[in-house]
């Protein structure tokens, strides 16, 4: 590969060296190249598509041989300016924009949100026990699919295909559960301000009890597969260390922090939707490494485990309550049903607003057509999502739309930790770095 | 329908106030002007549209020059020129957010805010703190500009404080609120006490600048640029204030609301639909 070939960099472009194009199969030609000339440091371009970088994240690496002495993040190739978007939608909208942030964790994003639209709206009191432990239920069924997703990536970026093959088996187990409840794989905008979209579908506590089962059996094995592996512990041990002094002043959480021994978790913390209510441990580890953060994550998903076993329960007892908050100026009005003609709302509800009540009718048309206001003022309500502290700064300015909407994500404040992990490591210990810090970049640059 | 007189008068004031806004008149007036009119639009209660003070009842007491109005809010249909005779497309109210609140704020927010003044109390920077507003279970402790620095380096490392993990910085813009149109919004959590307040400080578009906090929590770094890239916010001090999200050669700040949404018309079965910030809608 020529420099005259390259569009992007021609040889004018720089002035500080020689530039190549990697184009696969030719490392002895440039090897070859670099050898002839008697500089050392090179600045590797790695992204914004690479199949080690975790979706669309560009890294900017100078090495000098195999050691890496400084790296850089390029990021912002997968903005889609979704904050900008909710201010032009309703408050009810907001929801179907935000779960598309981070898409391994859609619910957290809309719980982050939502929470804060319902204490703009001073609802928090009101919202229905059983809407709470759904989506208790439906986050923490989201944990376990985004730390396998994190395990599973994680391991096939240093060559473990068996992990990842295993990690997307269970993960596909989690998404039907979530297509069973919600409809939908991904971006299911199922937590709406004032409670739920729709009840729990007949059957789905079962299935979540067979998916219990199923997984209490299928857990272990990745325990036996990875956590005394020599080669799985070669290449994670001591490497992406970060200290508590770090994470704090780096402001990372979730279980980055975690791995530094410091048990802070906001469902303990700062309890939010009854997690007070649930026995839970949080973990913790204590080598500040990428092993750990994979300990971390793995037992996680046995404490999830956990809480959705006792969600499930709760749930069995709380068959026909209300999923969605009494006030009618607020409730969306409607239930999906599934009609001979596929899915629409509910027969019952056309029938009460078509034939028996006009009042019900102003309200269904008003809310869906208007939504409703939400008094002015601000709220930030952080909730602790898979990668960390998520939080919505919502503002509102009285309106039926939200003034501003600022998603605090975690994926972009860990991702900055990325150069401190990795400088003076080897190239190779880049790549374990960022997957222990498990970014999601639909979430990163929203 | 006994909200009828009310809302013609209403109507009148919005007409007039069409008038004067046209000819760029000076805030103060305005601001007055729009208080008056909401005043109009709740004062009969029942039925018409509410601004927030009545529906936050903590904050309704605070003395009509503290309550700060940004902007107006015309009509109730987002409709204009439809020739709507129904009068309710006439209607002006004040978009007026929480007020400042008065001590006792309750719980630890008097320990956090007790503890704060009395460093401030000790290095004459006693104006340093502009407002406190309660709602909604949080505080907002407004900081003026000039010493958001120090502020946020005492909060971090007193004792008594102790807020040192910075959860990023929000900016918003309120294009009507004059003089203090660019808002930068700091969420401080403090594990050692576990809890959690908010920063604001405010910049003239004429003069987006605000400190750099980047030294003191270096967390800030991606945030802090984030916010320049969206809002145009500069942050004197910070080591390398550029885009991150958008391109380097992006022209305007997306996220400030002079900056329009875009978007193309969608042609659908012979129908043509609007982009969504043309779209007929409510406000």
């Amino acid at each position: 590969m020529t420099t005259e070939q390259d569009f992007y960099a021609a040889p004018g472009d720089t002035s500080q060296g020689r530039v190549f194009t990697v184009t696969g199969q030719d490392w002895d030609s440039i090897t070859q190249s670099i050898g002839e000339s008697a500089e050392e440091r090179v600045v590797v371009n790695m992204g914004p598509q690479h199949p080690s970088t975790h979706g669309v994240l560009r890294l900017i690496l100078e090495l000098e041989g195999e050691t890496v002495t400084e790296a850089r993040c390029g990021i912002g190739y997968l903005h889609t300016g979704i904050e900008k978007n909710m201010e032009y939608r309703s408050w009810v909208q907001g929801t179907t924009f935000c779960t598309r942030m981070d898409y391994l964790s859609p619910f957290y994003n809309e719980m982050a949100y939502v929470l804060g639209v319902e204490r703009l709206l001073d609802i928090e009191d009101d919202i229905p026990e059983k809407a709470e432990v759904m989506r208790v239920l439906l986050m923490e069924l989201n944990r376990i699919s985004s730390h396998l997703v994190c395990i599973a990536t994680g391991g096939m970026e240093i060559g473990a295909l068996t992990v990842m093959t295993i990690g997307f088996r269970e993960r596909e187990l989690v998404l039907d559960l979530f297509e069973l409840i919600t409809g939908l794989r991904m971006n299911h905008a199922f937590i709406r301000p004032g409670g739920v979209a729709q009840d729990l579908p007949p059957g789905a506590l079962d299935e979540i009890r067979d998916f219990i089962a199923l997984m209490k059996k299928r857990l272990p094995e990745y325990a036996a597969l990875c956590n005394a592996n020599p080669i799985f512990k070669g290449r994670l041990v001591d490497v992406g260390h970060l200290d508590l002094a770090g994470c704090m002043a780096l402001g990372l959480t979730g279980p980055v922090l975690r791995s530094t021994g410091y048990a802070w978790d906001l469902r303990k913390t700062q309890p939010y939707s009854g997690y007070e209510d649930y026995d839970f441990e949080v973990q913790t580890w204590d080598t500040c490494d990428s092993y750990g953060r994979f300990r971390i994550r793995l037992n996680e998903m046995w404490e999830s485990l956990k809480i959705v076993e006792q969600a499930a329960d709760r749930l069995a007892g709380l068959e026909g309550a209300p999923v969605m908050v009494g006030d009618k100026k607020i409730a969306w009005p409607s239930q999906l049903a599934i009609g001979s003609d596929g899915m629409g709302n509910s027969l019952d509800h056309i029938r009460h607003i078509m034939g028996e009540s006009m009042e019900a009718l102003i309200h269904h048309f008003k809310l869906v057509t208007e939504g409703f206001r939400v008094p002015a003022g601000q709220a930030y309500v952080p909730i602790e999502s898979p990668r960390g502290e998520l939080g919505a700064h919502v503002v509102s300015d009285g309106g039926t739309r939200p003034f501003r909407a600022h998603f605090r994500d975690p994926s972009f404040t860990n991702l900055q930790a990325t150069s401190v992990m990795s400088e003076g490591g080897m190239v190779s210990d880049v790549i374990v770095a960022i997957a222990s810090i498990d970014p999601v970049m639909g979430g990163v640059d929203r | 329908m006994t909200d009828k007189p009310d809302e013609k008068a209403a109507g009148q004031a919005k007409d007039e106030s069409d008038d004067k806004t046209d000819s760029n008149e000076s805030a103060r007036p305005a601001e007055e002007r729009n208080l008056e009119a909401a005043r109009s639009a709740t004062g009969t209660g029942s039925g018409v549209e509410q601004p927030a003070p009545d529906q936050s009842p903590e904050n309704v007491p605070a003395p009509t020059g503290e309550v700060r109005s940004v902007g107006e809010r015309h009509g109730m249909f987002g409709v204009k020129g439809s020739g709507d005779t129904s009068g309710y497309g006439g209607l002006v109210s004040a978009k007026v957010f929480p007020a400042p609140s008065q001590k006792p704020y309750g719980g630890w927010f008097d320990e956090v805010s007790d503890a704060l003044e009395a460093r401030l109390r000790a290095t004459d920077l006693t104006a340093a703190i502009e407002s406190v507003v309660v709602h909604r279970g949080e505080i907002t402790f407004h900081v003026r500009r000039e010493d958001l620095a120090f502020v946020a380096q005492m909060l971090r490392d007193d004792e008594a404080l102790r807020f040192e993990f910075c959860s990023g910085v929000s900016g918003v813009h309120y294009p009507e609120d004059t003089g203090r149109e660019l808002h930068a919004v700091y969420h401080l959590t403090s594990m050692t006490h576990n809890r959690l307040i908010r920063l604001e400080v405010t910049a003239p578009d004429s003069d987006p600048h605000v400190p750099s906090l980047v030294s003191i929590y270096p967390t800030l770094d991606w945030h802090e640029r984030e916010t320049y890239d969206m809002f145009g916010l500069i942050f004197d001090g910070h080591p390398a204030l550029t885009r991150v999200l958008m391109p380097d050669d992006w022209p305007g700040h997306p996220q400030r609301k002079d900056y329009p949404l875009g978007g193309i018309p969608v042609e659908y079965k012979g129908g043509s639909i609007p982009p969504p910030d043309q779209r007929r809608s409510y406000n």
